[in-house]
């Protein structure tokens, strides 16, 4: 109701105001009449079609405002009362209401649009890149170019696919593969090495294996040796050797006839054989080369009439047809062994036994430093002692060899009944092999010292560096230690030798009657040792002696005296002097010689202000000066240069050193990697989706994550460009 | 007296065979190996004097054009072959190891105005004065046969330079406007227009593709989209950008060659205000190739020397020159991020080393470590005066030196008067501008 009023009111007036716009354009159009007809040219006037106006009107139409729009409000107006037209009135209404259409865009407009809409597009999916950019940039080493091919290695399954056989030698080989079913996929195991596999597992198999080692480093051992000793020349030696197998014959022979006495019988027969063999050989006969020589010589010498003494007797003894006393012929040969002191050489495998590590070094070093030779082949003085001892003692290989069987055997009891490798019988077999040759071949005997051999020989090698002596001389010291006897001096040292000699010469006798003069006389072992504490005395005489050398030629200096004064001298050259304004002036005589009263010079002194204490204060022996070096200043950095925060941050970048003399190799090569490294006679192809490292983009899948601007990037930028205005 | 003597064992220092390396026995401890960073100080002061010292970048002139070096293309696949146009419409291939042509075509009458090669090597495309485009073979003819072209394209108005798409049998040539071309077609694909003046040099993005850059005479930069064949955005600078160089490991990043003596580099989202301003030039700048690590770019310049940037870094790390080289045209940083051509006015094709100290040829691991330690060494202590003042140092020519200082005088005294200006106005009046956003004038969408 409200906008009917409006209207209401509207209407006269705008009619009226219509009204008055009429008149004015009559006027208007007769004042240009005027106008023209005063240039007095006569203008053509067009032949103009109008359209039926007030002035022409026939039918009392008024067509004022023909040119105007038609107004909504005056069209309602009309409409006000009938209710019939309340419908069209309602939607003439809302017609109102709307806006009309805008005019289409124009060109540069709708171009403009999709631009922008194109560029947003784009630099969208530029932004994808985002990550991989700084990242880049952040890197600490880029590798170029970025399409490394990695050497990966192939699947035998893939090689075997692509290969063929060509060659006739390859195709040998295949058949020989394909005999055996090698198979070539994963596991590559024949069916036979899968059955082995399956037969044994792996403790069993190590425990075998480390016992076969064994039994193979043995074995190689003595045929080692068997060979040395097949060389040995000495007559004696084999004599002695001889006896030995003989006398371990009959020993054989005693125990057989208890056990077995049809095979006793046998052997009987054969030991007889040998006997008489040796009766029908013209051994022992006085006939020989030597046996005339010491006829010739018995006359004057005693010991050769002695030699052919002993012969004879042998003789006799052989060509008893008597089967003979073992007990007597062991006399006599200890007689025919003679000179041979067995003691000196007995003491040292006994007491290797006892601790293989302590004989060893004193005698190497005693030979090292060719202070003292050994005066007997060692081979010679081996031999003797086994033949003594052989008897009493089972060789230490031959119980390592039985132990093997008796554990082998226990454990084969114990264990499952499993199938027996091939790799086990074989195994067997050498053990077999090992124990009858220990047992049938008595040429090889079976030294104490026999597994520690390698360990000393070891020992024995060079040591001719000073450092290497005093290490060996510290070895000695907790040698003597261990041991109660007193250490001393040389002289000692020396006593302690010869006390060691007596010493196996007191364990001796257990063994052997043998007699003592005899032993200390003969060469002995002397074991000299060149103990530590002789050179460390040596050095303390020495340290002695140079630091009196020292402070006589420097008898004059004092040092710490001259230091100290010296540093009076910088503290009081940095003591703030006192001003002395003192001028002579009024009041006061003038001339030479003439001091400003004491009044005036107290006024006019100016103490200094007292400065900081010195740093150096309460360190007497160091000197801290507080002064800039002005060389050094043009190698020093003035401010905190521009990467850098604060001042420490940049001292401890410059403080960690990188190069090798401070750095293991690792780091230095670490630390020096160049930011970017790139392989000569490369293409370097620009960056490609397959390149963006995986792990942190592949800028597809983590696009979205990526779209957005990160501020971060817009702050990397600026930063160096605000430096470098 | 016992005379105590120096004694060691053989076993420490003599090699089981000639063949193992010499034991070299080593103590880390740091009270045996005192005054560190003394001495490395001065290692490092040593290694900046060698590496001035050897720092003899030029390689090699390739003499035969008998014009002004125009343009030149790289090749794809081949380090070792260089493709140049000259102005005098001819075009010839180099080999780089033997310095010598090993091809020479008349290609076109007057100007070459652009060359580049097909993503595969076997061919190469050149425009010239003559308003054609042209496909060539990359071989030669056989004995006796003529120096054809594949294909021949009469346009209608000048091309003024053609770029290749990196992937696709696409190119873009520019002239009075870009023009997409199908290399099976005789008319384009596309033509993108965006008011009509004339673009001096159009360039396909490497990484994505599609993306397009060129430069107008009406001092603007603007981008395309191939795939929407519509332009995207456009800046206008102060003045005429000649050239322009998208970074080959950032995809949105991109380097303009301005006749302003200043390079801008670009983040295409942002173009308000360029990432980072290079200064040092004196004169305009010609020509810009991106290292293909995407870490530095060589530019070349109307003031007869060519110089190195660091894309992050507002000034240049190297300046080349020789007495004989007048306005570099062209310039290309090869794709093995060793070396650089720069064709000039006075008819050379010159090699220079990137690294103006590196030693070329095969190193000894030894010899590689020890490089690497100097320039970490040079890197750690490059603030200390001495060694910034020996590594900084450069020789220039009179002209670019006095130029140069000319330049740095005006800069000065604009800033002063600005300074005067802002002290004597009303606070506020004159408000601050940064550096980077005064050479832009205006950014069109």
């Amino acid at each position: 109701m409200a906008e009917e009023d409006l209207f209401r009111s509207d209407h006269p007036v705008s009619a009226s105001e219509d009204e008055g716009d009429g008149n004015e354009e009559r006027r208007h159009s007769q004042l240009l009449e005027a106008i023209s007809s005063l240039t007095g040219r006569k203008r053509g006037k067009l032949a103009e079609r109008t359209e039926a106006s007030l002035q022409v009107s026939e039918f009392n139409l008024s067509c004022e405002g023909a040119g105007e729009k038609l107004v909504l409000p005056e069209l309602l107006g009309s409409i006000r009362a009938s209710s019939s037209l309340g419908i069209v009135k309602k939607q003439l209404n809302r017609v109102k209401q709307k806006k009309s259409v805008e005019l289409p865009l124009s060109k540069e407009e709708s171009e403009r649009v999709v631009r922008e809409a194109a560029y947003n597009k784009t630099s969208k999916a530029v932004a994808k890149w985002e990550q991989v950019v700084l990242q880049n940039r952040r890197a600490e080493q880029l590798v170029f170019p970025l399409k490394q091919e990695q050497m990966r290695v192939a699947p035998i399954e893939e090689v075997l696919t692509s290969w063929k056989t060509r060659t006739p030698l390859e195709q040998e080989i295949f058949s020989l593969l394909h005999k055996t079913q090698q198979p070539v996929t994963d596991p590559l195991l024949t069916p036979l090495e899968e059955a082995s596999l399956r037969a044994m597992s792996l403790e069993e198999a190590q425990l075998r294996r480390a016992e076969l080692q064994k039994a193979r480093a043995l074995q190689s051992y003595y045929e080692a040796k068997a060979r040395r000793e097949k060389k040995i020349k000495s007559k004696k030696y084999h004599r002695v050797l001889q006896k030995g197998m003989s006398r371990k014959a009959l020993k054989e022979f005693e125990v057989l006839r208890k056990l077995d006495p049809e095979a006793a019988l046998t052997k009987l027969e054969e030991m007889e054989r040998s006997r008489i063999e040796e009766r029908m050989s013209l051994k022992h006969q006085n006939k020989g080369k030597w046996a005339r020589s010491r006829a010739i010589m018995a006359k004057y010498n005693l010991e050769a009439r002695k030699a052919m003494q002993e012969q004879l007797a042998r003789n006799k003894e052989l060509t008893q047809k008597v089967p003979m006393e073992p007990e007597g012929e062991e006399e006599g040969d200890v007689a025919g062994e003679g000179l041979l002191p067995d003691s000196i050489n007995e003491v040292q495998p006994s007491m290797d036994g006892a601790n293989p590590w302590m004989l060893g070094k004193p005698s190497s070093e005693a030979k090292d430093s060719g202070m003292q030779e050994d005066p007997k082949d060692p081979r010679e003085s081996v031999a003797p002692e086994d033949a003594g001892n052989e008897g009493e003692e089972v060789s230490e290989e031959e119980i390592l060899l039985q132990d093997f069987e008796q554990r082998r055997c226990t454990r084969q009891q114990a264990g499952s009944p499993e199938p027996k490798g091939a790799g086990e019988a074989e195994e067997e077999h050498l053990f077999v092999e090992l124990l009858s040759n220990v047992q049938t071949d008595p040429g090889v005997e079976q030294p104490a010292q026999g597994l520690e051999g390698p360990l000393l020989s070891e020992q024995r090698g060079r040591r001719c560096t000073l450092e290497e002596i005093d290490a060996l001389g510290q070895e000695e010291g907790a040698e003597e230690q261990e041991q109660p006897w007193p250490t001393g001096t040389l002289e000692e040292s020396e006593e302690e030798g010869s006390a060691g000699g007596g010493h196996t010469a007191k364990k001796a006798p257990k063994q052997k009657m043998i007699n003592l003069q005899a032993v200390l006389a003969g060469e002995s072992h002397v074991i000299q040792c060149p103990a530590q504490p002789v050179s460390v005395q040596d050095e303390e005489e020495e340290a002695a002696d140079q630091r009196l050398v020292i402070k006589e030629a420097f008898a004059g200096d004092d040092v710490i005296a001259d230091f100290l004064q010296e540093k009076r001298k910088v503290e009081q050259a940095g003591k703030p002097q006192a001003m002395d304004l003192v001028l002579p002036g009024w009041g006061e005589w003038g001339g030479t010689g003439l001091r400003p009263s004491a009044r005036k010079r107290k006024r006019f002194l100016i103490k200094p202000v007292s400065g900081p204490p010195r740093r150096d204060q309460h360190l007497p022996h160091v000197i801290i000066s507080q002064q800039r070096n002005i060389l050094a200043a043009a190698h020093q950095v003035n401010e905190v240069p521009f990467p850098f925060d604060r001042r420490q941050q940049f001292e401890r970048s410059i403080r960690a050193p990188v190069g090798p003399t401070w750095n293991t190799q690792r780091a230095f090569q670490k630390l020096t990697a160049p930011r970017i490294l790139t392989q000569p006679g490369h293409i370097i192809q620009p960056i490609s989706a397959e390149d963006a490292s995986p792990q942190s983009t592949m800028p597809t899948r983590r696009g979205s994550a990526a779209l957005v601007p990160t501020p971060q990037h817009s702050r990397h930028h600026q930063r160096p460009h605000k430096k470098a205005r | 007296m016992r005379v105590k003597v120096l004694s060691r064992n053989p076993d420490d220092y003599i090699r089981e065979t000639k063949q193992d390396l010499q034991r070299v026995p080593r103590n880390y401890d740091p009270a045996l190996h005192p005054f560190e960073v003394p001495r490395e100080y001065m290692r490092a002061l040593n290694a900046t004097k060698l590496e001035r010292v050897f720092a003899k970048p030029f390689l090699a002139s390739l003499d035969g054009h008998r014009d002004g070096v125009n343009c030149m293309a790289k090749h794809p696949q081949s380090l070792s072959t260089v493709l140049s146009g000259a102005c005098d419409g001819e075009v010839k291939i180099w080999n780089l190891t033997k310095r010598e042509c090993i091809r020479t075509l008349q290609a076109h009458e007057g100007f070459v105005r652009g060359i580049c090669t097909r993503f595969c090597g076997t061919s190469f495309f050149t425009v010239g004065d003559d308003k054609t485009v042209k496909h060539w073979k990359m071989d030669g003819p056989g004995y006796g046969g003529e120096e054809e072209p594949l294909h021949t394209i009469l346009g209608k108005t000048v091309y003024t330079g053609i770029d290749h798409h990196w992937k696709e049998a696409v190119f873009a040539t520019c002239g009075h406007q870009v023009d997409i071309w199908d290399e099976q077609r005789t008319s384009p694909i596309c033509s993108l227009t965006w008011g009509v003046d004339s673009i001096s040099s159009v360039k396909f993005n490497p990484i994505e593709t599609y993306l397009l850059g060129s430069c107008a005479s009406d001092r603007n930069i603007v981008l395309y989209d191939m795939r929407q064949s519509t332009p995207l955005k456009k800046v206008i600078l102060d003045m005429r950008t000649n050239t322009l160089c998208w970074n080959p490991m950032e995809a949105f990043i991109f380097t303009s060659a301005n006749e302003d003596h200043n390079l801008y580099t670009f983040d295409m989202r942002f173009l308000e205000s360029p990432v980072m301003i290079h200064i040092d030039h004196v004169s305009a700048v010609l020509d810009v190739d991106y290292s293909p690590t995407g870490k530095e770019f060589v530019s070349a310049s109307f003031d007869k020397s060519i110089r190195i940037f660091p894309v992050d870094k507002g000034r240049s790390r190297e300046v080349y020159h020789t007495k004989r080289m007048q306005h570099v045209i062209t310039v290309k940083w090869t794709s093995d991020n060793k070396y650089i051509l720069c064709g000039s006015d006075e008819m050379n094709i010159r090699l220079w080393k990137a690294n103006a100290s590196e030693k070329l040829g095969v190193l000894v691991p030894r010899e590689r470590a020890a490089m690497n330690y100097n320039q970490k060494l040079k890197e750690k202590f490059q603030h200390h005066p001495q060694i910034k003042r020996i590594a900084r140092h450069r020789h220039l020519p009179k002209a670019i030196y006095s130029q140069a200082k000319e330049l740095r005088i005006m800069r000065e005294a604009r800033r002063r008067k600005e300074l005067n200006r802002r002290k004597h106005s009303k606070p506020g009046s004159s408000p601050f501008v940064s550096e980077k956003k005064k050479h832009i004038v205006a950014v069109v969408k």
